[in-house]
Protein backbone atom coordinates (compact mmCIF):
# COMPACT_ATOMS: atom_id res chain seq x y z
CA UNK A 1 0.00 0.00 0.00
CA UNK A 2 0.97 3.29 -0.63
CA UNK A 3 0.94 6.14 1.77
CA UNK A 4 -2.18 7.65 -0.30
CA UNK A 5 -3.93 4.15 0.16
CA UNK A 6 -2.75 3.94 3.88
CA UNK A 7 -4.86 7.65 4.08
CA UNK A 8 -7.63 6.44 2.35
CA UNK A 9 -7.64 3.31 5.09
CA UNK A 10 -7.55 5.40 7.63
CA UNK A 11 -10.03 7.79 6.54
CA UNK A 12 -12.41 4.91 6.33
CA UNK A 13 -11.59 3.75 9.64
CA UNK A 14 -12.31 6.97 10.88
CA UNK A 15 -15.45 7.63 9.31
CA UNK A 16 -17.12 4.12 10.29
CA UNK A 17 -16.30 5.63 13.94
CA UNK A 18 -18.17 9.02 13.34
CA UNK A 19 -20.29 8.39 10.59
CA UNK A 20 -21.53 11.58 11.28
CA UNK A 21 -18.68 13.61 10.27
CA UNK A 22 -17.41 15.49 7.75
CA UNK A 23 -13.91 14.13 6.94
CA UNK A 24 -13.37 16.13 3.52
CA UNK A 25 -11.36 18.50 5.25
CA UNK A 26 -9.38 16.55 8.18
CA UNK A 27 -5.97 18.67 8.10
CA UNK A 28 -2.95 16.37 8.14
CA UNK A 29 -0.72 17.58 10.40
CA UNK A 30 -3.18 18.91 13.67
CA UNK A 31 -3.85 16.06 15.98
CA UNK A 32 -7.13 14.17 15.38
CA UNK A 33 -8.10 14.47 19.04
CA UNK A 34 -8.48 17.86 18.30
CA UNK A 35 -9.90 18.17 14.75
CA UNK A 36 -12.76 15.18 15.78
CA UNK A 37 -12.46 15.61 19.80
CA UNK A 38 -12.16 11.96 19.81
CA UNK A 39 -11.41 10.16 23.22
CA UNK A 40 -8.90 7.26 24.58
CA UNK A 41 -11.74 4.95 23.43
CA UNK A 42 -11.82 6.06 19.71
CA UNK A 43 -8.06 6.27 19.34
CA UNK A 44 -8.27 2.02 20.78
CA UNK A 45 -10.49 1.62 17.95
CA UNK A 46 -8.35 2.73 15.35
CA UNK A 47 -6.02 0.29 16.65
CA UNK A 48 -9.12 -2.30 16.85
CA UNK A 49 -10.09 -1.56 13.21
CA UNK A 50 -6.62 -1.77 11.69
CA UNK A 51 -6.04 -5.37 13.90
CA UNK A 52 -9.44 -6.67 12.13
CA UNK A 53 -9.28 -5.58 8.95
CA UNK A 54 -5.11 -5.73 8.33
CA UNK A 55 -4.16 -7.70 11.04
CA UNK A 56 -1.26 -5.01 11.70
CA UNK A 57 -0.50 -5.34 15.12
CA UNK A 58 0.36 -1.64 17.48
CA UNK A 59 2.13 -2.32 20.52
CA UNK A 60 0.22 0.26 23.24
CA UNK A 61 4.36 1.95 23.38
CA UNK A 62 3.60 3.75 19.73
CA UNK A 63 -0.19 4.72 19.98
CA UNK A 64 1.36 7.65 20.26
CA UNK A 65 2.78 7.71 17.14
CA UNK A 66 -1.43 7.97 15.77
CA UNK A 67 -1.37 11.63 17.37
CA UNK A 68 -2.12 13.17 13.56
CA UNK A 69 -3.29 12.08 10.31
CA UNK A 70 0.46 12.42 9.23
CA UNK A 71 2.15 10.54 12.25
CA UNK A 72 -0.43 8.12 11.85
CA UNK A 73 0.53 7.11 8.10
CA UNK A 74 4.55 7.59 8.61
CA UNK A 75 4.47 5.45 11.12
CA UNK A 76 1.96 2.98 9.05
CA UNK A 77 3.99 2.85 5.85
CA UNK A 78 6.81 0.32 6.72
CA UNK A 79 3.94 -1.77 8.64
CA UNK A 80 1.59 -1.71 5.76
CA UNK A 81 3.97 -1.51 2.48
CA UNK A 82 3.67 -4.95 1.35
CA UNK A 83 -0.20 -5.20 2.02
CA UNK A 84 -3.07 -5.15 -0.46
CA UNK A 85 -6.22 -2.73 0.15
CA UNK A 86 -9.29 -3.99 0.37
CA UNK B 1 -32.58 -40.66 26.59
CA UNK B 2 -31.96 -40.59 29.96
CA UNK B 3 -34.54 -38.02 32.21
CA UNK B 4 -31.86 -35.60 33.42
CA UNK B 5 -30.18 -35.94 29.97
CA UNK B 6 -28.63 -32.16 29.88
CA UNK B 7 -28.10 -30.69 26.66
CA UNK B 8 -24.80 -29.88 25.97
CA UNK B 9 -24.22 -27.57 22.94
CA UNK B 10 -21.14 -27.68 21.44
CA UNK B 11 -20.55 -23.95 20.36
CA UNK B 12 -18.14 -22.48 22.24
CA UNK B 13 -18.69 -18.84 23.05
CA UNK B 14 -16.36 -16.13 23.04
CA UNK B 15 -18.54 -14.50 25.85
CA UNK B 16 -22.08 -15.45 26.95
CA UNK B 17 -23.64 -12.26 27.52
CA UNK B 18 -26.95 -12.23 30.63
CA UNK B 19 -29.66 -10.17 29.36
CA UNK B 20 -30.49 -8.57 25.78
CA UNK B 21 -31.25 -5.17 28.18
CA UNK B 22 -29.42 -1.93 26.74
CA UNK B 23 -25.84 -2.70 28.46
CA UNK B 24 -26.11 -6.34 27.13
CA UNK B 25 -27.21 -5.24 23.77
CA UNK B 26 -24.46 -2.68 23.34
CA UNK B 27 -21.56 -4.68 24.89
CA UNK B 28 -23.09 -7.38 22.71
CA UNK B 29 -22.54 -5.30 19.44
CA UNK B 30 -18.96 -4.38 20.33
CA UNK B 31 -17.84 -7.40 20.57
CA UNK B 32 -19.73 -8.81 18.01
CA UNK B 33 -18.19 -6.07 15.40
CA UNK B 34 -14.75 -6.87 16.65
CA UNK B 35 -15.48 -10.44 15.34
CA UNK B 36 -15.97 -12.30 18.95
CA UNK B 37 -18.39 -15.00 18.91
CA UNK B 38 -20.99 -13.81 21.13
CA UNK B 39 -24.59 -14.86 22.75
CA UNK B 40 -27.02 -13.25 24.67
CA UNK B 41 -29.13 -14.68 26.49
CA UNK B 42 -32.57 -13.73 27.81
CA UNK B 43 -35.25 -14.93 30.02
CA UNK B 44 -37.91 -12.96 28.34
CA UNK B 45 -39.62 -13.57 25.36
CA UNK B 46 -39.08 -9.32 24.18
CA UNK B 47 -35.89 -8.00 24.70
CA UNK B 48 -35.31 -4.28 26.45
CA UNK B 49 -35.54 -5.77 30.04
CA UNK B 50 -36.25 -2.72 31.84
CA UNK B 51 -36.44 -0.13 28.69
CA UNK B 52 -38.67 -2.89 27.05
CA UNK B 53 -42.20 -2.55 25.17
CA UNK B 54 -45.29 -4.30 24.98
CA UNK B 55 -48.74 -4.62 23.34
CA UNK B 56 -51.85 -4.58 25.26
CA UNK B 57 -55.53 -4.31 23.80
CA UNK B 58 -54.08 -2.95 20.61
CA UNK B 59 -51.84 -0.20 21.71
CA UNK B 60 -47.86 -0.22 22.23
CA UNK B 61 -46.60 0.96 25.27
CA UNK B 62 -43.36 1.45 26.53
CA UNK B 63 -42.04 -0.45 29.64
CA UNK B 64 -39.55 2.79 31.03
CA UNK B 65 -39.06 5.33 28.82
CA UNK B 66 -40.17 8.81 29.94
CA UNK B 67 -37.31 10.17 28.32
CA UNK B 68 -33.91 9.39 26.69
CA UNK B 69 -31.39 11.52 28.83
CA UNK B 70 -28.06 13.02 28.21
CA UNK B 71 -29.66 14.44 24.81
CA UNK B 72 -27.04 16.49 22.75
CA UNK B 73 -28.04 17.85 19.57
CA UNK B 74 -26.85 15.93 16.00
CA UNK B 75 -23.37 17.33 15.59
CA UNK B 76 -22.19 17.26 19.24
CA UNK B 77 -18.80 15.78 19.59
CA UNK B 78 -18.43 15.14 23.44
CA UNK B 79 -20.61 13.86 26.39
CA UNK B 80 -21.69 10.06 26.94
CA UNK B 81 -24.29 10.46 23.83
CA UNK B 82 -21.67 11.11 21.33
CA UNK B 83 -19.20 8.62 22.59
CA UNK B 84 -21.46 6.14 22.80
CA UNK B 85 -22.39 6.67 18.92
CA UNK B 86 -18.81 6.48 18.02
CA UNK B 87 -18.21 3.10 19.69
CA UNK B 88 -21.64 1.68 17.74
CA UNK B 89 -21.04 3.20 14.67
CA UNK B 90 -24.46 3.95 15.19
CA UNK B 91 -25.65 7.65 12.91
CA UNK B 92 -26.88 10.26 14.99
CA UNK B 93 -30.33 10.21 13.12
CA UNK B 94 -30.52 6.10 13.67
CA UNK B 95 -32.17 7.22 17.16
CA UNK B 96 -34.34 9.49 15.75
CA UNK B 97 -34.38 11.73 18.85
CA UNK B 98 -36.46 14.52 19.30
CA UNK B 99 -35.92 17.02 21.98
CA UNK B 100 -38.42 17.65 24.50
CA UNK B 101 -40.99 21.25 24.74
CA UNK B 102 -40.10 21.55 28.34
CA UNK B 103 -40.09 20.32 32.27
CA UNK B 104 -40.30 21.27 35.43
CA UNK B 105 -39.55 20.72 39.35
CA UNK B 106 -42.86 21.87 41.19
CA UNK B 107 -42.48 22.31 44.70
CA UNK B 108 -44.86 23.91 47.19
CA UNK B 109 -44.86 27.57 46.10
CA UNK B 110 -42.43 27.53 43.55
CA UNK B 111 -41.61 25.86 40.13
CA UNK B 112 -38.37 25.74 38.40
CA UNK B 113 -38.73 24.83 34.65
CA UNK B 114 -35.65 23.76 33.01
CA UNK B 115 -35.26 22.58 28.70
CA UNK B 116 -32.28 21.17 26.58
CA UNK B 117 -30.55 24.96 27.13
CA UNK B 118 -28.92 24.69 30.80
CA UNK B 119 -29.05 28.73 30.77
CA UNK B 120 -32.57 28.74 30.99
CA UNK B 121 -32.44 26.60 33.95
CA UNK B 122 -30.00 28.73 35.52
CA UNK B 123 -32.10 32.04 35.02
CA UNK B 124 -34.83 29.73 37.07
CA UNK B 125 -32.85 29.16 39.76
CA UNK B 126 -31.10 33.32 40.02
CA UNK B 127 -35.28 34.00 39.74
CA UNK B 128 -36.75 31.90 42.58
CA UNK B 129 -33.11 31.93 44.55
CA UNK B 130 -31.69 35.04 44.00
CA UNK B 131 -29.17 34.69 47.00
CA UNK B 132 -28.01 30.91 45.75
CA UNK B 133 -26.43 32.19 42.59
CA UNK B 134 -22.99 32.14 43.33
CA UNK B 135 -23.24 29.19 45.24
CA UNK B 136 -24.96 27.44 41.88
CA UNK B 137 -22.85 28.58 40.04
CA UNK B 138 -19.82 27.24 42.15
CA UNK B 139 -21.89 23.88 41.88
CA UNK B 140 -22.12 23.79 38.44
CA UNK B 141 -18.44 24.40 37.62
CA UNK B 142 -17.50 21.40 40.04
CA UNK B 143 -20.13 19.20 38.27
CA UNK B 144 -18.59 20.02 34.97
CA UNK B 145 -15.15 19.31 35.98
CA UNK B 146 -16.20 15.83 37.97
CA UNK B 147 -14.68 13.17 36.15
CA UNK B 148 -13.94 10.16 38.23
CA UNK B 149 -16.29 7.60 38.39
CA UNK B 150 -14.14 5.10 40.97
CA UNK B 151 -14.82 3.12 44.12
CA UNK B 152 -13.17 5.54 46.30
CA UNK B 153 -15.39 8.61 45.40
CA UNK B 154 -18.60 6.49 45.84
CA UNK B 155 -17.90 7.03 49.38
CA UNK B 156 -18.70 11.09 49.06
CA UNK B 157 -22.06 11.97 49.79
CA UNK B 158 -23.48 14.42 47.29
CA UNK B 159 -26.02 16.04 50.06
CA UNK B 160 -22.70 16.63 52.12
CA UNK B 161 -21.21 19.08 49.15
CA UNK B 162 -24.05 20.20 47.93
CA UNK B 163 -25.75 21.77 50.97
CA UNK B 164 -22.21 23.15 51.30
CA UNK B 165 -22.16 25.44 48.74
CA UNK B 166 -26.34 25.85 48.72
CA UNK B 167 -27.67 26.78 51.89
CA UNK B 168 -31.71 27.04 50.78
CA UNK B 169 -32.82 23.53 51.94
CA UNK B 170 -35.58 24.29 49.13
CA UNK B 171 -33.15 24.29 46.63
CA UNK B 172 -31.06 21.47 47.46
CA UNK B 173 -34.08 19.13 47.51
CA UNK B 174 -35.41 20.74 44.12
CA UNK B 175 -32.10 19.90 42.53
CA UNK B 176 -31.55 16.25 44.13
CA UNK B 177 -35.35 15.12 43.44
CA UNK B 178 -35.00 14.42 39.46
CA UNK B 179 -31.80 13.44 40.17
CA UNK B 180 -33.07 10.71 42.11
CA UNK B 181 -36.54 9.55 40.42
CA UNK B 182 -33.75 8.90 37.43
CA UNK B 183 -31.11 7.18 39.20
CA UNK B 184 -31.14 7.03 42.46
CA UNK B 185 -29.94 3.68 43.91
CA UNK B 186 -29.80 5.01 47.68
CA UNK B 187 -32.05 6.32 50.03
CA UNK B 188 -31.70 10.04 50.46
CA UNK B 189 -27.87 10.43 48.77
CA UNK B 190 -25.92 9.25 46.43
CA UNK B 191 -22.24 9.77 45.66
CA UNK B 192 -20.97 13.16 44.12
CA UNK B 193 -19.82 10.94 40.97
CA UNK B 194 -23.38 10.01 40.48
CA UNK B 195 -24.53 13.43 41.42
CA UNK B 196 -22.08 14.58 39.05
CA UNK B 197 -23.52 12.38 35.86
CA UNK B 198 -26.87 12.58 36.30
CA UNK B 199 -26.93 16.68 36.92
CA UNK B 200 -25.18 16.98 33.58
CA UNK B 201 -27.53 14.23 31.64
CA UNK B 202 -30.62 16.16 32.67
CA UNK B 203 -29.98 19.88 33.35
CA UNK B 204 -27.05 20.43 31.01
CA UNK B 205 -27.51 17.94 28.49
CA UNK B 206 -31.26 16.99 28.22
CA UNK B 207 -34.13 15.24 27.45
CA UNK B 208 -35.06 13.67 24.09
CA UNK B 209 -37.24 10.75 22.60
CA UNK B 210 -37.66 8.88 19.64
CA UNK B 211 -41.41 9.45 17.93
CA UNK B 212 -41.84 5.20 18.20
CA UNK B 213 -40.75 4.81 21.24
CA UNK B 214 -38.17 3.23 23.02
CA UNK B 215 -38.30 0.40 20.13
CA UNK B 216 -36.53 2.30 17.71
CA UNK B 217 -33.80 2.11 19.90
CA UNK B 218 -34.10 -1.25 20.61
CA UNK B 219 -34.65 -2.54 17.04
CA UNK B 220 -32.17 -0.55 15.99
CA UNK B 221 -29.68 -2.14 18.48
CA UNK B 222 -30.86 -5.76 17.62
CA UNK B 223 -30.83 -5.59 14.12
CA UNK B 224 -27.00 -4.37 14.46
CA UNK B 225 -25.90 -6.86 16.81
CA UNK B 226 -27.40 -9.98 14.52
CA UNK B 227 -26.23 -8.07 11.45
CA UNK B 228 -22.51 -8.47 12.72
CA UNK B 229 -23.33 -12.40 13.40
CA UNK B 230 -24.17 -12.20 16.92
CA UNK B 231 -26.37 -14.71 18.23
CA UNK B 232 -29.76 -13.72 20.51
CA UNK B 233 -31.44 -16.40 22.30
CA UNK B 234 -35.10 -15.43 23.89
CA UNK B 235 -36.78 -17.43 26.32
CA UNK B 236 -32.78 -18.49 27.28
CA UNK B 237 -32.89 -17.49 31.29
CA UNK B 238 -29.66 -18.60 32.79
CA UNK B 239 -31.12 -20.70 35.58
CA UNK B 240 -26.97 -21.33 37.09
CA UNK B 241 -23.24 -20.65 36.31
CA UNK B 242 -21.37 -23.25 36.80
CA UNK B 243 -17.71 -23.02 38.45
CA UNK B 244 -14.40 -24.35 39.43
CA UNK B 245 -13.59 -22.18 42.49
CA UNK B 246 -12.11 -18.82 40.64
CA UNK B 247 -13.87 -19.60 37.41
CA UNK B 248 -16.84 -19.63 35.21
CA UNK B 249 -16.80 -22.87 33.20
CA UNK B 250 -20.79 -23.04 32.32
CA UNK B 251 -24.10 -21.47 31.91
CA UNK B 252 -26.87 -23.58 32.40
CA UNK B 253 -29.95 -22.58 30.98
CA UNK B 254 -33.77 -23.29 32.56
CA UNK B 255 -34.30 -25.89 30.23
CA UNK B 256 -30.81 -27.39 30.69
CA UNK B 257 -28.99 -26.33 27.57
CA UNK B 258 -25.83 -25.68 28.66
CA UNK B 259 -23.35 -23.19 26.96
CA UNK B 260 -20.37 -22.82 27.43
CA UNK B 261 -17.78 -19.57 26.82
CA UNK B 262 -14.59 -17.78 27.40
CA UNK B 263 -15.97 -15.04 30.11
CA UNK B 264 -19.83 -14.10 31.04
CA UNK B 265 -20.59 -10.48 31.16
CA UNK B 266 -24.12 -10.27 33.34
CA UNK B 267 -26.54 -7.37 33.21
CA UNK B 268 -28.89 -9.60 35.14
CA UNK B 269 -27.41 -7.56 38.28
CA UNK B 270 -24.82 -7.76 41.18
CA UNK B 271 -27.06 -9.71 43.82
CA UNK B 272 -28.56 -11.53 41.07
CA UNK B 273 -25.70 -12.73 39.41
CA UNK B 274 -24.33 -13.93 42.39
CA UNK B 275 -27.52 -16.05 43.39
CA UNK B 276 -26.87 -17.60 39.80
CA UNK B 277 -23.44 -18.63 40.93
CA UNK B 278 -25.38 -20.66 44.17
CA UNK B 279 -23.31 -21.58 47.12
CA UNK B 280 -19.89 -20.61 45.47
CA UNK B 281 -20.72 -17.08 46.48
CA UNK B 282 -17.92 -15.15 48.86
CA UNK B 283 -19.11 -13.81 52.46
CA UNK B 284 -20.95 -11.60 53.27
CA UNK B 285 -23.42 -11.30 49.99
CA UNK B 286 -24.53 -7.84 47.99
CA UNK B 287 -27.94 -6.38 49.14
CA UNK B 288 -30.59 -5.62 46.45
CA UNK B 289 -31.38 -2.27 46.26
CA UNK B 290 -34.49 -1.14 48.57
CA UNK B 291 -36.45 1.59 45.69
CA UNK B 292 -38.54 0.92 43.26
CA UNK B 293 -41.58 2.29 41.89
CA UNK B 294 -45.43 2.16 41.16
CA UNK B 295 -46.46 3.72 37.29
CA UNK B 296 -49.44 4.67 36.62
CA UNK B 297 -50.27 4.67 32.79
CA UNK B 298 -53.48 6.87 31.16
CA UNK B 299 -53.89 7.16 27.62
CA UNK B 300 -56.26 9.63 26.20
CA UNK B 301 -58.04 10.71 23.74
CA UNK B 302 -56.61 13.89 22.97
CA UNK B 303 -53.59 15.76 23.38
CA UNK B 304 -52.10 16.26 27.09
CA UNK B 305 -51.75 20.05 26.07
CA UNK B 306 -55.89 20.31 25.70
CA UNK B 307 -56.14 19.66 29.28
CA UNK B 308 -53.36 22.21 30.24
CA UNK B 309 -50.58 19.59 30.45
CA UNK B 310 -47.80 21.00 28.82
CA UNK B 311 -44.49 20.08 29.62
CA UNK B 312 -42.74 16.47 29.27
CA UNK B 313 -41.63 15.76 32.62
CA UNK B 314 -43.31 17.39 35.75
CA UNK B 315 -40.91 16.33 39.35
CA UNK B 316 -43.13 16.77 41.61
CA UNK B 317 -43.08 16.73 45.82
CA UNK B 318 -46.22 18.24 47.88
CA UNK B 319 -44.05 18.24 51.02
CA UNK B 320 -41.98 21.07 53.26
CA UNK B 321 -39.48 18.08 52.64
CA UNK B 322 -38.52 15.82 49.72
CA UNK B 323 -37.74 12.48 50.97
CA UNK B 324 -36.78 9.87 48.68
CA UNK B 325 -36.69 6.20 50.24
CA UNK B 326 -38.75 2.85 50.39
CA UNK B 327 -42.24 4.06 51.87
CA UNK B 328 -44.03 2.32 54.62
CA UNK B 329 -46.99 1.72 52.75
CA UNK B 330 -47.87 0.50 49.43
CA UNK B 331 -46.68 3.55 47.76
CA UNK B 332 -45.88 6.97 48.41
CA UNK B 333 -47.19 9.64 46.72
CA UNK B 334 -45.74 12.68 48.38
CA UNK B 335 -43.66 12.80 45.13
CA UNK B 336 -43.55 11.69 41.83
CA UNK B 337 -43.31 12.31 38.51
CA UNK B 338 -45.33 13.09 35.40
CA UNK B 339 -44.51 12.40 32.68
CA UNK B 340 -46.01 13.02 28.57
CA UNK B 341 -44.69 11.59 25.83
CA UNK B 342 -46.51 14.20 23.57
CA UNK B 343 -44.81 17.37 24.68
CA UNK B 344 -41.72 16.90 22.60
CA UNK B 345 -41.31 18.51 19.30
CA UNK B 346 -42.30 15.75 16.79
CA UNK B 347 -43.14 17.08 13.26
CA UNK B 348 -45.92 15.22 13.53
CA UNK B 349 -48.37 14.20 16.72
CA UNK B 350 -48.55 11.00 18.28
CA UNK B 351 -51.27 9.20 17.61
CA UNK B 352 -52.98 9.25 21.30
CA UNK B 353 -52.35 10.85 24.51
CA UNK B 354 -50.10 9.86 27.12
CA UNK B 355 -49.81 10.50 30.72
CA UNK B 356 -47.54 8.44 32.86
CA UNK B 357 -47.23 8.89 36.82
CA UNK B 358 -44.40 6.88 38.89
CA UNK B 359 -44.31 7.11 42.57
CA UNK B 360 -41.59 5.44 45.24
CA UNK B 361 -42.99 2.13 46.45
CA UNK B 362 -42.63 -0.75 48.59
CA UNK B 363 -41.94 -3.57 46.91
CA UNK B 364 -42.37 -6.05 50.07
CA UNK B 365 -46.09 -5.07 50.74
CA UNK B 366 -47.14 -5.34 47.22
CA UNK B 367 -45.30 -8.69 47.59
CA UNK B 368 -47.60 -9.64 50.67
CA UNK B 369 -50.39 -9.28 48.60
CA UNK B 370 -52.76 -12.21 47.77
CA UNK B 371 -54.08 -11.98 43.76
CA UNK B 372 -57.28 -10.11 45.03
CA UNK B 373 -55.56 -7.86 47.05
CA UNK B 374 -53.01 -7.16 44.78
CA UNK B 375 -55.76 -6.18 41.55
CA UNK B 376 -57.85 -4.13 44.56
CA UNK B 377 -54.52 -1.96 45.78
CA UNK B 378 -53.25 -1.79 41.92
CA UNK B 379 -56.77 -0.25 40.95
CA UNK B 380 -56.93 2.08 44.41
CA UNK B 381 -53.29 3.41 43.44
CA UNK B 382 -54.12 4.34 40.19
CA UNK B 383 -56.91 6.19 41.14
CA UNK B 384 -55.13 7.82 43.75
CA UNK B 385 -52.42 8.67 41.52
CA UNK B 386 -54.56 9.88 38.83
CA UNK B 387 -56.09 12.36 41.10
CA UNK B 388 -52.72 13.83 42.21
CA UNK B 389 -51.91 14.15 38.36
CA UNK B 390 -54.49 16.01 37.81
CA UNK B 391 -54.00 18.12 40.77
CA UNK B 392 -49.99 19.09 38.69
CA UNK B 393 -50.93 19.05 35.31
CA UNK B 394 -54.59 19.93 34.28
CA UNK B 395 -57.78 17.46 34.92
CA UNK B 396 -57.64 14.66 32.14
CA UNK B 397 -59.86 12.12 33.77
CA UNK B 398 -62.76 12.10 31.25
CA UNK B 399 -60.19 12.31 28.17
CA UNK B 400 -59.06 8.37 29.41
CA UNK B 401 -59.47 5.77 27.05
CA UNK B 402 -57.13 3.67 28.37
CA UNK B 403 -54.66 2.60 31.48
CA UNK B 404 -52.22 -0.06 32.85
CA UNK B 405 -50.52 -0.18 36.25
CA UNK B 406 -47.35 -2.01 36.88
CA UNK B 407 -46.18 -2.42 40.34
CA UNK B 408 -42.41 -3.45 42.05
CA UNK B 409 -43.42 -6.95 41.45
CA UNK B 410 -44.67 -6.44 37.64
CA UNK B 411 -40.92 -4.96 37.36
CA UNK B 412 -39.29 -8.15 39.02
CA UNK B 413 -41.12 -10.51 37.01
CA UNK B 414 -40.39 -8.79 33.88
CA UNK B 415 -37.04 -8.07 34.27
CA UNK B 416 -35.29 -10.22 37.02
CA UNK B 417 -34.48 -7.49 39.12
CA UNK B 418 -34.75 -8.70 42.81
CA UNK B 419 -37.14 -6.40 44.86
CA UNK B 420 -38.31 -4.65 41.63
CA UNK B 421 -35.31 -2.45 42.11
CA UNK B 422 -34.42 -0.22 39.33
CA UNK B 423 -31.65 1.14 39.78
CA UNK B 424 -30.24 -1.87 42.10
CA UNK B 425 -27.75 -2.14 44.38
CA UNK B 426 -26.73 0.89 46.55
CA UNK B 427 -23.22 -0.46 46.80
CA UNK B 428 -22.32 -0.02 42.86
CA UNK B 429 -18.81 -1.92 40.91
CA UNK B 430 -17.68 0.16 39.04
CA UNK B 431 -15.09 -1.72 38.10
CA UNK B 432 -17.29 -4.54 37.01
CA UNK B 433 -15.14 -7.33 38.23
CA UNK B 434 -16.23 -10.35 40.64
CA UNK B 435 -14.93 -13.35 42.46
CA UNK B 436 -14.54 -15.06 38.92
CA UNK B 437 -12.02 -14.49 37.46
CA UNK B 438 -14.21 -14.50 33.87
CA UNK B 439 -17.50 -13.17 35.20
CA UNK B 440 -17.91 -9.19 35.05
CA UNK B 441 -21.13 -6.94 35.07
CA UNK B 442 -22.26 -4.71 33.26
CA UNK B 443 -25.40 -2.28 33.52
CA UNK B 444 -27.26 -0.97 36.69
CA UNK B 445 -25.07 -2.52 39.25
CA UNK B 446 -21.93 -1.45 37.39
CA UNK B 447 -22.39 1.78 37.83
CA UNK B 448 -24.45 3.48 35.29
CA UNK B 449 -28.35 3.69 35.33
CA UNK B 450 -30.88 5.16 31.90
CA UNK B 451 -30.85 4.35 28.39
CA UNK B 452 -28.04 5.89 27.73
CA UNK B 453 -25.79 5.02 30.91
CA UNK B 454 -26.78 1.43 30.60
CA UNK B 455 -25.54 1.32 26.92
CA UNK B 456 -21.92 3.20 27.94
CA UNK B 457 -21.51 0.83 30.88
CA UNK B 458 -22.03 -2.48 28.33
CA UNK B 459 -19.52 -0.65 26.25
CA UNK B 460 -17.14 -0.06 28.88
CA UNK B 461 -17.14 -3.45 30.25
CA UNK B 462 -16.66 -5.22 27.03
CA UNK B 463 -13.85 -2.66 26.44
CA UNK B 464 -12.53 -3.00 29.03
CA UNK B 465 -12.37 -6.98 30.13
CA UNK B 466 -13.52 -8.45 27.10
CA UNK B 467 -12.10 -7.23 24.46
CA UNK B 468 -8.50 -7.27 25.51
CA UNK B 469 -5.77 -10.12 24.72
CA UNK B 470 -6.40 -12.88 27.76
CA UNK B 471 -9.24 -14.23 29.16
CA UNK B 472 -9.05 -12.95 32.69
CA UNK B 473 -9.35 -9.09 33.93
CA UNK B 474 -6.28 -7.25 32.67
CA UNK B 475 -5.60 -3.92 32.92
CA UNK B 476 -7.36 -2.04 30.35
CA UNK B 477 -5.97 -1.04 27.23
CA UNK B 478 -7.96 2.16 27.45
CA UNK B 479 -6.04 3.21 30.03
CA UNK B 480 -2.52 3.64 28.25
CA UNK B 481 -4.44 4.78 25.50
CA UNK B 482 -5.31 7.82 27.63
CA UNK B 483 -1.56 8.43 28.99
CA UNK B 484 0.19 8.89 25.68
CA UNK B 485 -2.63 10.92 23.13
C1 LIG C 1 -40.50 2.46 35.03
C2 LIG C 1 -39.14 2.81 34.53
C3 LIG C 1 -38.93 4.02 33.93
C4 LIG C 1 -37.67 4.36 33.42
N1 LIG C 1 -37.54 5.53 32.77
C5 LIG C 1 -36.36 5.84 32.19
C6 LIG C 1 -36.23 7.00 31.41
O1 LIG C 1 -37.20 7.75 31.21
N2 LIG C 1 -35.02 7.31 30.88
C7 LIG C 1 -33.94 6.50 31.05
O2 LIG C 1 -32.87 6.81 30.53
N3 LIG C 1 -34.03 5.39 31.80
C8 LIG C 1 -35.22 5.04 32.37
N4 LIG C 1 -35.32 3.89 33.11
C9 LIG C 1 -34.08 3.18 33.46
C10 LIG C 1 -33.55 2.33 32.34
O3 LIG C 1 -34.61 1.63 31.75
C11 LIG C 1 -32.55 1.33 32.90
O4 LIG C 1 -31.59 1.99 33.67
C12 LIG C 1 -31.83 0.55 31.81
O5 LIG C 1 -32.74 0.10 30.84
C13 LIG C 1 -31.08 -0.60 32.44
O6 LIG C 1 -30.52 -1.44 31.48
P1 LIG C 1 -29.68 -2.70 31.90
O7 LIG C 1 -29.19 -3.29 30.64
O8 LIG C 1 -28.71 -2.33 32.93
O9 LIG C 1 -30.65 -3.69 32.66
P2 LIG C 1 -31.95 -4.44 32.18
O10 LIG C 1 -32.70 -3.64 31.22
O11 LIG C 1 -32.68 -4.88 33.37
O12 LIG C 1 -31.40 -5.73 31.42
C14 LIG C 1 -31.20 -6.95 32.06
C15 LIG C 1 -31.82 -8.05 31.22
O13 LIG C 1 -31.38 -9.28 31.74
C16 LIG C 1 -32.43 -10.21 31.67
N5 LIG C 1 -32.15 -11.23 32.66
C17 LIG C 1 -32.10 -11.10 34.00
N6 LIG C 1 -31.78 -12.26 34.59
C18 LIG C 1 -31.61 -13.16 33.58
C19 LIG C 1 -31.24 -14.53 33.54
N7 LIG C 1 -30.98 -15.22 34.66
N8 LIG C 1 -31.16 -15.14 32.34
C20 LIG C 1 -31.39 -14.45 31.19
N9 LIG C 1 -31.73 -13.15 31.18
C21 LIG C 1 -31.84 -12.51 32.36
C22 LIG C 1 -33.65 -9.39 31.98
O14 LIG C 1 -34.82 -10.02 31.50
C23 LIG C 1 -33.33 -8.09 31.24
O15 LIG C 1 -33.81 -8.11 29.93
C24 LIG C 1 -36.58 3.49 33.59
C25 LIG C 1 -36.81 2.25 34.20
C26 LIG C 1 -38.07 1.90 34.64
C27 LIG C 1 -38.30 0.54 35.22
Amino acid sequence: MTSGEIKEVVLDILEGIAPDEDLSGIVDDVPLREQLELDSMDFLDIVMELRKRYRVQIPEDDYVELATMQSTVDYLAPLMKDLQKV
Amino acid sequence: MAAADARLETVMYDTIIIGAGMSGLAAGIRLAHFDRRVCILERHTAIGGLNSYYRLDGRNYDVGLHAVTNFTPKGTRTGPLARLLRQLRIRWDDFALVPQLGSKIAFPGVALKFNNHFEYFRSEVERHFPREKDGFQRLTETVVDYDDLSEETAAISARAIVEHVIKDRLLVDMLFCPLMFYGGSRENDMDFGQFSIMFRSIFMEGFARPWAGVRVILKHLVRRFKALGGDLRLRAGVQRIETDGDRATQVVLDDGTTLEADRVLSSAGLVETMRLCGSQVPPSPPKTGKLSFVESINVLDCEPREVGCDQAIVFFNDESQFHYRKPDDLVDLRSGVICSPNNFAYSEPLAEGLVRTTALANYDRWRALDDDAYRQAKQECHARMVEIATRHVGDFRDRVVATDTFTPTTIERYTGHAGGAVYGTSRKRFDGVTHLKNLFLCGTDQGFVGIVGAMFSGIAMANRHLLSGTSDSTQPAELAVQDVL
